[in-house]
């Protein structure tokens, strides 16, 4: 760990076991729950690697819960997790599974809101708690949660990326990276933003008015 | 950071401690406001007294059901039996079992460097508060002398057992504590330096082997002997005692076992304690 910050040596402030087990999976349920944007109705697990081999034991199924509810990795009611959740209706399911070519520690979510709208979210936890995200709704992707993070969904069209960018940048909002990916050309297209600074309501809404807009999806800074 | 030697060039030169140095480089790289870097570590400081009460409180089993119970029995022993060396050591080793239960019982910790191995730093920081009457103020302070320590640590190798095998996190949170144990015993900057080669030459080569892959056999135990290597360090340094090696070269040292060492003894559970006969009737059990 290269350019490490004293932050980075002490703490994070968290619930144990495991940094990457734990507070990881804590965090990429807490991603996979926000861009579902609703609240979770059902819910389908599957474990791959380590997640899949040690998680029962680090807790890793109750962690990845508490962030689908909501919860942030120094939440004590983490190991209530699915009793909550149970509390609350939903319908859980862990599986294990093969994602392919990914991090030992992944895990796919396959959520369906209350409105019954679906999403699927693939992401990785890194150790010491840093995670990523690698697939949304079939998407490739790639982004951690520590930028404030926008994902726009929209059928591509010459220009597109420049309307999006033009708004952000007009809003007075420095853009840290940037990933776009398409189905093909003039097809669905997704591009992730990371930002420097809190992207506004007023800003979520003047995307949202752009022409083949499917929708926009804003996760906030998770760390 | 790159090395305790320049850390140390510039406490020297600017007739400040450790810790302060930490501060002001902190300061530099985040933009961030020094009040507001205390007030953040403050919580870490909180945090660490609460998960040392709580584990010493009750008898917090594992998640996992493997383990829990031993912070208690060691109090118990201590306050019942005449400990070997007396009640300061027993609780300390005791302090430090009671944060890495309260870690495997998904309870609430600090990561210091590495959850596996948060009991080390409460543990031995707390001890000597008990024992020198340090104000709140001061244990905040030690702790950017710790952290500044396993930046170093970060920088030249590594604090992740997957990468450097147990001496890279018990070892690391060994070598920290003992620093910032002789800070908080008013040592000077190069007496805090030699705490914290004498504490981490000492974990040289530890493999990280955890039985069944969680973080708690040898895990647990292994932080009371963090704690223990880390004040006997923390003394030895305060006498006038020197390491021979110096700081930056046991880290370097570190870093280069940690690459020679087999990938089945880095966090694999694939070697070590976790392959033997018990250890795997242990994980078929719990995992």
């Amino acid at each position: 760990m290269k350019n490490s910050r004293v932050f980075d040596l002490l703490g994070p402030i968290m619930v144990g076991p495991s940094s990457s087990h734990t507070a990881g999976a804590v965090r990429l349920g807490l991603m996979a729950g926000k861009i579902l944007a609703m609240d979770t109705k059902n819910a389908r697990i599957l474990l791959h690697g380590s997640f899949a081999q040690t998680g029962k034991g680090h807790g890793t199924h109750l962690a990845l819960v508490a962030g689908l509810l909501g919860m942030y990795p120094d939440d004590e009611r983490i190991k209530d997790a699915i009793q909550l959740a149970e509390g609350y209706g939903l319908d859980i399911s862990f599986e294990n599974a093969d994602l392919g070519q990914v991090h030992p520690n992944s895990v796919k979510f396959e959520l369906t809101g209350t409105n019954n709208q679906r999403a699927t979210i693939v992401g990785s936890s890194l150790g010491g708690g840093k995670v990523t995200i690698t697939e949304v709704n079939e998407f490739k992707v790639k982004f951690t949660g520590e930028y404030f993070t926008l994902i726009v969904v929209y059928t591509d069209y010459p220009g597109m990326i420049a309307e999006i960018t033009t708004k952000v940048a007009s809003a007075g909002i420095n853009i840290a990276q940037m990933k776009v990916s398409r189905e093909g050309r003039g097809r669905r297209a997704l591009t992730v933003i990371e930002a420097d600074e809190v992207i506004s309501n007023l800003l979520i809404e003047q995307i949202k008015e752009l022409p083949k807009i499917e929708s926009v999806m804003y996760l906030g800074q998770l760390n | 950071m790159r090395s305790y030697q320049e850390l140390l060039e510039k406490a020297n030169s600017l007739q400040l401690k450790i810790s302060e140095i930490v501060i002001l480089e902190e300061v530099q790289a985040t933009g961030l406001a020094r009040v507001q870097l205390l007030e953040r570590m403050k919580q870490n400081y909180s945090v660490m007294q609460q998960s040392v009460e709580q584990g010493l409180r009750g008898e917090w089993k594992s998640y996992s059901g493997m383990v829990g119970g031993d912070a208690a029995r060691l109090i118990e022993y201590g306050i019942k039996d005449k400990s070997l060396l007396g009640q300061r050591m027993n609780n300390l080793a005791a302090k430090a079992i009671a944060v890495a239960e309260v870690n495997a019982g998904m309870g609430k910790i600090v990561a210091a460097p590495t959850a596996g191995a948060c009991g080390v730093l409460p543990a031995v920081l707390l001890t000597v508060q008990e024992v020198l009457g340090t104000s709140e103020e001061d244990m905040v302070m030690s702790l950017f002398a710790a952290a500044g320590i396993g930046m170093i640590i970060a920088e030249r190798a590594s604090v992740s057992g997957a990468e450097g095998g147990c001496q890279a996190e018990i070892g690391s949170a060994s070598a920290m504590a003992a620093g910032a144990a002789v800070e908080l015993a008013g040592g000077t900057p190069e007496q805090t330096a030699h705490a914290a080669a004498i504490a981490l030459k000492n974990f040289l080569g530890m493999v990280c082997d955890p039985v069944a892959g969680l973080v708690e056999v040898p895990c647990i135990k292994r932080n009371a002997m963090g704690a223990i290597k880390a004040v006997t360090a923390a003394e030895m340094a305060l006498s006038g005692i020197k390491s021979a090696i110096p700081l930056d070269e046991v880290i370097d040292t570190m870093a280069s076992v940690g690459r020679e060492m087999p990938c089945s003894l880095r966090e694999t559970a694939q070697g070590g304690l976790a392959v033997t006969p018990t250890g795997q009737r242990i994980r078929d059990r719990y995992s």
